[in-house]
């Protein structure tokens, strides 16, 4: 007899207690439902690191100058010699896999255009700067890398200094003032919103890094064209451990560093130390998730309960059963189908009831939060496995009782 | 709808020429241990049925009459003694191997009906076919067959609580002869029903056994064991009396 020849059998019992077998799939409701919305805020918190790693610019290694102890007492970034747009050379030219690379210095300084003024930050950058770090220009034009060599006075500006400079206007071809220099707009970014750390990232300013330190950097430095960091992108399918450590043994010699001494520098994988700081994150969601499974366990055990209850309730029919010819197996199968479907049944109200759970979760606001199509195996697959591991039991004692004893039984 | 079947049966029960006789009993018992007192209540039966007989079993309460028709049925084993059925000795059979048994050879009826509760009657005379493992289809049309033959054809799609109980019985008395057995095992048949109930179920039995089956029905009434051809007393686990 083929196990699934039950399940009319099975949906007919449970139609007949539906109070009691909604009840008892009560727990595997909440347990199936809890562990979709957690996983939904996993995942969701997964993806805006993603994000966060996609508008970085994706392979992108950076390069700062100090101990590579990050924030240690050694010195710390910023006092060790600065970098220069000879190592961004070299690295473009000299390192393998190396897809574009780009230096940036920067301070904040007021624009002027017209009556109205706005302090913003000018990052002196070069003409690869914007495919490094994916930014996507929206009207005009970037910088060459003629003009970076010239000491063009240009600009390119992101959508909030646009915005407060020059309203709707378009501002390309415009000229503002920075201090007393003039300098043309040329081109307009498409917005990038909040960074990670909430701040907005379209109020800035680009500029050749030859123009920046001549005229808008106020302060001198003891060396040549300098940067504060140099931004690396990396070929596709370049592996980034190999390309840092051949960054770091270009810079050593650059930068005349001893064999054996510490670096006075350090290169960074972007993605993986974004990666690193929210593992935090994602591994909270986890133990989220692993309360709920906890409650999908509670939920099975209401269905064991419920289960055992069935099978004493109708142990005259099992009785019948075996005396008209079932086997033991067909009546294990009997009860495992009706625990499963019981179980799935569940597991579907708590799709549903996950579903809307995360949707009130998403509009709260609070977390990020992201359904993958995946879930609905999930919550079918953990019912399932609740239905059979905790029906097991139940059904296995139904298939040990004795005929004569289970037509007996009152 | 198909009134041949009593035809097929009555070719099918042609007196077997056997080896030995259809049921064989030799020296059996059953002792029921609990905890530390055993039950002997069979102490020891020898007995040979032929097929095709019609077999009343009498006995006062407790004498052991349920406990020899379950050993028959192949839903009990016996604690010592041979029993060989059809060729087949039950003694040394597993509990999946007795089930298969039961399914080919016998059809119980109860002094309780035991129907399944909001269940067709349809579906409660195809129960047995569904473990037999025949299909759907054929599984209605054999059924349907049986409870013309019991008279309940216009009943088919009656649940159980929508039956009085001579036409339950008659539903379980289907169900029992759906897989085409060979015996009908009835335990007190007619122990929960009227005079005249009664009555038309043994008409309904000694039809059966015209047709061939072989039937054992344990009853407390004379008048119903005066439709079998031999009567065995019981009494305390052992044949007092058979009486042909
Ligand atoms: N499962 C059991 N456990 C213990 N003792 C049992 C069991 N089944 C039957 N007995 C005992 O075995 C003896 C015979 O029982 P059995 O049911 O065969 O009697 P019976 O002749 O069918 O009686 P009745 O006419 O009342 O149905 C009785 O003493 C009974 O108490
Ligand atoms: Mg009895």
């Amino acid at each position: 007899m083929n196990p699934l020849a039950a399940l009319p059998v099975a949906l007919n019992s449970l139609r007949v207690n539906a109070l009691r077998s909604l009840l008892a799939m009560l727990g595997v409701v909440i347990g199936v439902g809890s562990v979709i919305v957690m996983v939904s805020i996993s995942e969701g918190a997964k993806q805006a690191v993603e994000q966060q790693i996609a508008s970085l610019g994706a392979n992108l290694l950076v390069v700062r100058p100090g101990s590579s102890a990050f924030g240690g007492r050694r010195g710390g970034a910023g006092t060790a010699t600065l970098l220069t747009d000879a190592d961004v050379d070299a690295i473009r030219n000299e390192v393998a896999n190396v897809a574009a690379a780009s230096g940036e210095i920067g301070s904040s300084a007021a624009m002027v255009a017209g009556g109205t003024n706005w302090t913003t930050r000018i990052q002196g950058v070069n003409e690869d700067f914007f495919r490094v770090r994916d930014w996507r220009l929206e009207r005009g034009r970037l910088f060459t890398a003629e003009e970076f060599r010239a000491g063009a006075r240009v600009a390119v500006i992101g959508t909030t200094v646009a915005e407060q400079l020059f309203g709707v206007s378009d501002p390309v071809g415009q000229v503002v003032r920075i201090g007393n220099v003039p300098v043309e707009v040329i081109g307009v970014l498409q917005s990038k919103g909040q960074s990670a750390f909430g701040t907005d990232q379209d109020d800035v300013a680009f500029m050749p890094a030859t123009t920046a330190r001549s005229r808008v950097i106020g302060f001198t430095f003891n060396q040549r064209d300098p940067v504060f960091a140099i931004y690396v992108e990396l070929a596709g399918g370049a592996n980034p451990a190999h390309v840092q450590a051949d960054i770091e043994e270009l810079l050593r010699i650059r930068r005349n560093v001893l064999p054996g001494a510490e670096d006075n520098f350090n290169v960074r994988d972007m993605a993986e130390f974004i990666r690193a700081r929210n593992e935090t994150a994602a591994q909270l969601g986890l133990l989220l998730a692993a309360t709920a499974a906890i409650s999908l366990i509670v939920g099975g055990i209401g269905i064991m309960n419920i289960m055992l209850v069935s099978v004493t309730e109708r142990t005259r029919e099992i009785g019948l059963r075996l005396a008209v010819g079932a086997r033991r197996r067909n009546i294990r199968d009997q009860f495992l189908i009706e625990s499963v479907t019981l179980c799935v049944t569940g597991g579907l109200i708590g799709l549903l009831a996950g579903v809307a759970g995360t949707m009130v979760v998403e509009a709260m606001g609070q977390f990020p939060v992201a359904i993958h199509p995946m879930v609905a195996g999930l919550a079918i697959g953990s019912a399932a496995f609740v239905g059979i591991f905790f029906g097991f039991y139940p059904a296995h004692r139904a298939s040990r009782l004795d005929p004569i004893e289970a037509l007996r039984f009152e | 709808m198909n009134t041949a079947t009593p035809a097929r049966r009555r070719g099918k029960a042609a007196p077997a020429v056997s080896a030995g006789p259809f049921i064989q009993c030799r020296n059996l018992t059953r002792t029921y241990k609990m905890g530390d007192t055993e039950v002997k209540a069979l102490r020891g039966v020898t007995l040979d049925i032929r097929e095709g007989d019609y077999v009343a079993v009498m006995g006062a309460s407790g004498s052991g009459k349920s406990t020899f028709m379950n050993l028959l049925g192949a839903l009990d084993r016996p604690t010592s003694g041979e029993l060989v059925i059809g060729g087949e000795r039950l003694s040394g059979l597993s509990a999946d191997a007795l089930a298969a048994f039961r399914s080919r050879m016998v059809g119980f009826v109860f002094q309780q009906f035991n129907l399944l509760p909001r269940t067709s009657a349809l579906d409660n005379a195809a129960l047995p076919l569904v473990y037999a493992g025949v299909p759907a289809v054929e599984r209605k049309r054999r059924a349907e067959a049986r409870l013309q033959q019991v008279g309940l054809g216009d009943r088919m799609d009656h649940q159980p609580s929508q039956l009085s109980g001579g036409q339950q019985q008659r539903v379980a008395i289907a169900r029992a002869l759906v897989n085409d057995p060979r015996i009908l095992l009835a335990d007190e048949p007619t122990g929960a029903l009227d005079t005249r109930t009664s009555a038309e179920i043994m008409a309904i039995f000694d039809r059966l056994n015209a047709d061939g089956i072989t039937i054992i029905l344990v009853t407390h009434e004379p008048d119903v064991a005066e439709h079998a051809r031999r009567k065995l007393t019981f009494r305390d686990g052992v044949i007092v009396e058979d009486r042909t």
